[in-house]
């Protein structure tokens, strides 16, 4: 379910590091719990964030959830598939979704994050408390 | 399977909400069903074929007696003396200031007895304002307990109930109910709904509400029918602008602000608030509910910020996406003078203005 070759944070994000760039989406666990994605709210490209703090919105029909940056640095890309298109994110938020491309500035900030296995631990846990 | 938490009430679905794999959540202090396939395509279903719902968590209130009538007419502001008996109607209970307790639903079912649907987290309060207000020795109940009910929405709704009733549902009008059975069990059959489309809502005993859900499922399946939960509900209420408490209509808000002047009659004997809104109309209402859609990107949600001329000028009482009309739409207070449709707004959607225009409501209205 959750790629291996991905880290994965508790806000259910995922980063991918392709030499100094990380892919950023969310995982396939969010997307369930959003339900119906309707629209993308993205960053401009040439910003800066910072790990934690907030990248980007992804609103179901339902409600309106912040995607927070699992890595710090600078966003050198969007996907602007999803602009036109955010279902995809229900469809395919592991691969043809994924939101931005950032810069690393602190690459050692991924050793902080989850495995896939951590993570799929971590979200079964956390469904069998609902 | 997981269990429901336990500080939250359940409806007598609520076993099966959780066998069927429904998204659930808190839904003012009740373990509901947000969702069972998806929002869109509940919402889709109930708008082009037929949809159903577990609304059980609805309250009611009777009131019976020789003085039921005199009790209901006074603390209700609609003209239940225009009721006759089988007739539903819309009406309100209000605070002396005019602000609303609840929205209600008052049912005929005798000269001498009413039954009333109120919404599921104002039942305790709705009860003790009506007990409260009670100088007239009528007996008042609290039937909570009594009744699971079902909403079958759409317009193959009226199709998939016939199948399991021999009360002939073509003779039940809109706002009307007759108490009948339905898959022979004991059924008050309401021509009425949450969603602006055709359908009834149909209140049975509780022990026998798994039975009967399973019923409409199977008489609906020729038709499509989808299991649906409240994301679905709120959409379709949304765009037949029907007010939802806590939202549209609260404590602070009377029915004149709310554009529901028409439930509020000021020509009827004395009810809590009639004073303040009789004074309301004579001064002048100040804000007024307004529909918009968004004209920039974005969605507007209940709380934000509305903006006009560049100054903050009022609030979204709810907003979202359209299914129907595929479009970004909202309710929200505005001063009365430019509450009219074609009024350039903005809405503060995280710090940013985006702009939207004011538009003649209901958003959708369904064809005869």
């Amino acid at each position: 379910m959750y790629p291996a070759n991905c880290h994965y944070t508790e806000e259910h994000e995922w980063v991918r590091v392709e030499g100094d760039i990380g892919v950023v989406g969310i995982t396939h666990h969010a997307q369930q719990e959003l339900g119906d994605i309707v629209y993308v709210d993205l960053p401009k490209v040439g910003g800066t964030v910072e790990r934690g703090k907030t990248l980007a919105s992804v609103e179901s029909v339902k409600a309106v959830s912040d995607v927070y940056a699992p890595v710090s640095g600078e966003v050198v890309e969007v996907n602007s598939l999803l602009a036109a298109s955010p279902e995809k994110l229900n469809e395919d938020p592991h691969g043809d979704a994924w939101l931005v491309k950032i810069k690393l500035s602190a690459p050692s900030e991924i050793k902080q994050l989850l495995t896939a296995e951590d993570y799929q631990k971590y979200v079964g846990a956390e469904k069998s408390k609902h | 399977m997981t269990e429901k938490p336990a500080t939250l009430q359940a409806t007598p679905l609520n076993a099966l909400h959780r066998r069927m794999g429904a998204k659930m959540v808190d839904f003012g202090g009740w373990d509901m069903p947000v969702q069972y396939s998806g929002i869109l395509e509940e919402h889709h279903a109930v708008r082009k074929s037929v949809g159903l719902f577990d609304v059980s968590h609805m309250g009611e209130i009777e009131i019976q007696g020789p003085e039921a009538f005199a009790l209901t007419d006074y603390v209700s502001t609609n003209a239940v003396a225009k009721l006759k008996i089988g007739q539903a109607q819309y009406s309100g209970l209000l605070y002396d200031h005019g602000g609303f307790v609840d929205d209600i639903l008052v049912h005929k079912i005798a000269e001498d007895h009413y039954f009333i649907c109120v919404n599921a987290s104002n039942q305790e309060k709705d009860y003790e304002y009506i007990a409260a207000a009670n100088r007239h020795n009528a007996k008042v109940e609290f039937a909570g307990g009594r009744y699971a009910q079902l909403a079958i929405q759409g317009p193959h709704g009226p199709a998939t109930l016939q199948k399991l009733t021999a009360t002939n549902l073509s003779a039940i009008q809109y706002y009307h109910f007759t108490d009948g059975q339905v898959s022979g069990t004991a059924a008050r059959i309401a021509r009425t709904g949450y969603t602006g489309e055709d359908g009834f809502e149909i209140y049975v005993a509780p022990e026998e509400a798994e039975r009967i859900w399973d019923e409409i499922m199977n008489a609906g399946q020729e038709f499509g029918i989808k299991p649906c939960g409240l994301g679905a509900r709120n959409t379709l209420r949304l765009e037949a602008k029907m007010a939802l408490y806590g939202h549209e209509i609260h404590a602070s808000i009377t029915p004149l602000e709310a554009d529901l002047g028409w439930i509020a009659k000021l020509d009827k004997g004395d009810f809590p608030g009639k004073a303040a809104l009789a004074k309301q109309k004579e001064q002048g209402v100040t804000r007024k509910l307004a529909g918009f859609e968004m004209t920039g990107r974005g969605i507007a949600r209940d709380g934000y910020e509305v903006y006009l001329d560049g100054a903050p000028a009022g609030w979204v009482t709810s907003g979202g996406p359209s299914p129907t009309l595929n479009k970004n739409i909202g309710l929200c207070y505005l001063p009365t003078d430019r509450a009219k449709p074609g009024q350039q707004i903005q809405i503060m959607i995280r710090n940013q203005p985006v702009d939207a225009i004011t538009v003649p409501t209901p958003f959708y209205k369904r064809a005869k």
